[in-house]
């Protein structure tokens, strides 16, 4: 009886879980998946560092405070101010973008998004996939073109990290079909050195996704814990009062 | 002081305090039911002694609400109703409110708690007969509470102002179109503007913390007094008041404190570890008790590619899809919902519990039962072949349960039922 009601709701549960999400991406390519770790403190440490240099110029985290970010990645004030805020401010400030949202639309024709919860609303594979998937077009404006986000307003601002690419399409009965990237300029970075890099920009962008989740998954544990416990103990107790019912 | 003196100090201590007690109890009762409501809602309320695991349920929901009431409280003090500052405001409990993650949490996965406790409540329900005479008004109160559960979740869901909140909100506004005669001027008086906009915003705050949660908490009373007047139905689906001691306590029924007190108590925990277990280590539940989409702020310039409800409403979602016109889509929706609360006069037989019932209740229960998840499945889904087709055979079981129910049961082989309940000890 009592496995009847843990066989139920669990069954329900899985039968949610187990069903693919619906992801916003387009139907462009398959989404590589990466794996990223956000009790991992170098790897933030890493990303936090690429954000600040590569994303920040354009994009802004405005929900995440720079000292919560200082501390759940364990940077010091004097690291932080040095090595992560370049705008100047207060470390109880959230991380903002310095070019005005107005100057952005005119040169991108959107303004870029805020990135707080970019990992959350589209995933962390689609986010190392993009990243990755930039490809030499001259029909472009910025000169770029990305496989995962058609004619993306985005410049290709890793390009100096990664080199370039070309994007091989083969002939298929329903228009091209991709085939595979080709190098077509060298980077600074070598292709292991450079998955790297935005793997750990990628799980930078997951925790500031969602800040509390190391706290999260530690209270949780404690939680069940005490669950067990007192679940053991209530059982004891519907026992003994059970004792008399013939 | 001797030891045996100390004891008769302390014992004459305790009898003073208990005689204390007992008068303060007897002031209170001078003044207010107490110690007679106690009696006829707990110690002297007897229920079935065979209840199973599918009995839980109800007590589950109660916790739910509890929940639900309780972590709303907490959100409300952080929330801003205000198109311009709601997205930033809820992601301001989530980091920067001392355990706002948690109480957020607690709120959005009590919602699917709610629906997924509520759903297995009212299956029991048609299981066991629970609807039937003479319990038909403590199904409906059911029913009405599970409108306003629906009601709620839809007005609740607005709030985060994300994508998935607005555009949905704008699909569901738009149902209200299919109104002959007055379809878009009702539309426009929902939503208080000619977009869903910061003043509907503000009106389905008001409704999903003021008046839905004061009908659900009225109704609920209201479901558990039918249910004392009636007495709860069992797993045999007799009536335990039929046989009754000299004493005038059913021979089958035990006290519902403690004896049901207790073994609740050990069903609440199993929930509450269930419970935790998607809070702390899944609280988007793989984008089905928080969408994915619902992270990006409302923009009403930008329709998403894919709009789906939450899956407590994707089976009626799918039967509104099934039709290709969405005024009859929209009406087989409300159907599909209406015809629930005809439950107790649609079935003819005179055996409650599907244990003595024949094989053509248990087969058209079966079926109900997977149409309603295949098509709560299949309102994820885009509306694309094959899905549409499929869609549309769920949808004809579906009301196939309800429409056919009166033939089907009017020649149901049933079995003798027991005069006593079975329990295994």
């Amino acid at each position: 009886m009592r496995s009847g009601i843990a066989g139920s709701v669990l069954a329900l549960m899985m039968a949610f879980g187990s069903v693919a999400p619906v992801w916003g991406a387009g139907d462009g390519i398959a989404l590589e998946h990466v794996l990223t770790d956000v009790s991992n403190i170098p790897s933030l440490q890493r990303g936090a560092r690429n954000f600040v240099n590569y994303c920040m110029g354009c994009h802004s985290a405005q929900y995440v405070r720079y000292n919560r970010l200082a501390k759940d990645l364990q940077i010091s004030d004097e690291q932080l101010i040095a090595s992560l805020m370049f705008t100047g401010g207060k470390p109880h400030d959230t991380m903002q973008v310095a070019m005005p949202a107005a100057d952005a639309e005119r040169w991108f024709g959107a303004p870029p998004p805020d990135l707080s919860l970019i990992a959350r609303s589209r995933g962390a594979d689609y986010l190392y996939t993009f990243l990755r998937s930039f490809y030499v077009d001259d029909s472009r404006p910025t000169g770029f073109n990305n496989l995962v986000l058609e004619s993306a307003a985005m410049p290709n601002v890793l390009w100096q990290l990664q080199g370039t690419q070309r994007a091989v399409f083969a002939e298929g009965d329903h228009g091209a079909v991709f085939e595979g990237f080709e190098p077509v300029t060298a980077g600074s970075m070598s292709a292991e050195e450079f998955d790297q890099f935005v793997s750990d920009l990628v799980n930078f962008l997951g925790y500031i996704g969602e800040p509390a989740q190391l706290q999260r998954r530690q209270v949780g544990i404690w939680v069940l814990i005490f669950l067990l416990v007192f679940g053991l103990l209530s059982w004891a107790l519907k026992r003994e009062i059970w004792r008399d019912i013939k | 002081m001797s030891a045996s003196r100390r004891d008769a100090v302390d014992a004459g201590l305790m009898d003073r305090f208990a005689a204390r007690g007992a008068d303060l109890v007897d002031w209170i009762d001078a003044r207010f039911p107490m110690t007679k409501m106690l009696k006829e809602h707990a110690t002297e309320y007897y229920a079935a002694k065979n209840f199973n695991t599918w009995y839980v349920f109800g007590v589950l929901a109660f916790v739910v609400l509890i929940i639900q009431l309780f972590s709303g409280i907490f959100l409300t003090m952080s929330y801003k109703p205000d198109a311009e500052k709601a997205f930033a405001s809820v992601e301001y409990i989530m980091r920067d409110v001392e355990w706002g993650w948690l109480i957020r949490y607690m709120h959005s996965t009590g919602a699917s708690a709610f629906f997924i406790v509520v759903y297995l409540h009212m299956f029991r329900g048609m299981m066991y007969g629970s609807y039937k005479k003479p319990r038909e008004l403590l199904w409906i109160i059911g029913m009405l509470i599970y409108l306003c559960l629906m009601a709620e979740g839809f007005l609740g869901y607005l709030l985060p102002w994300g994508q998935m909140s607005y555009w949905g909100a704008q699909v569901i506004v738009s149902l209200f179109g299919a109104v002959p005669g007055i379809g878009p001027e009702l539309v426009e008086w929902i939503r208080g503007d000619y977009f869903i906009s910061d003043i509907t915003l503000n009106r389905f705050f008001a409704l999903h913390v003021v008046a839905v949660p004061l009908a659900l908490i009225m109704l609920v009373v209201m479901h558990i007094l039918a249910l004392h007047e009636t007495g709860s139905l069992n797993p045999d689906g007799i009536e335990i008041k039929e046989h009754k001691g000299p004493d005038g306590i059913p021979l089958d029924g035990i006290a519902f404190h403690p004896y049901y007190t207790a073994k609740d108590l050990v069903a609440i925990v199993i929930f509450a570890a269930f419970f935790s277990i998607a809070l702390f280590f899944a609280p988007e539940m793989g984008g089905y008790f928080l969408e994915h989409a619902n992270f990006e702020p409302a923009n009403q310039l930008k329709t998403p590619e894919h709009i789906a409800p939450v899956w407590y409403y994707t089976p009626f979602y799918a039967i509104l899809r099934a039709v290709p016109s969405k005024g009859i889509g929209a009406l087989l929706m409300a159907m599909a919902i209406v015809l629930l609360f005809f439950l107790p006069w649609l079935d003819r037989c005179k055996v409650k519990s599907i244990r003595y019932r024949g094989w053509t209740f248990k087969v058209a229960l079966t079926v109900f039962a997977i149409s309603f998840v295949a098509l709560g499945y299949l309102g994820l889904q885009p509306a694309v072949e094959p899905y549409i087709t499929i869609t549309r055979v769920f949808t004809a079981l579906y009301f196939g349960f309800f429409i056919l129910m009166p033939i089907y049961t009017s020649f149901e082989k049933t079995r003798p039922v027991p005069e006593r309940v079975t329990y295994h000890h």
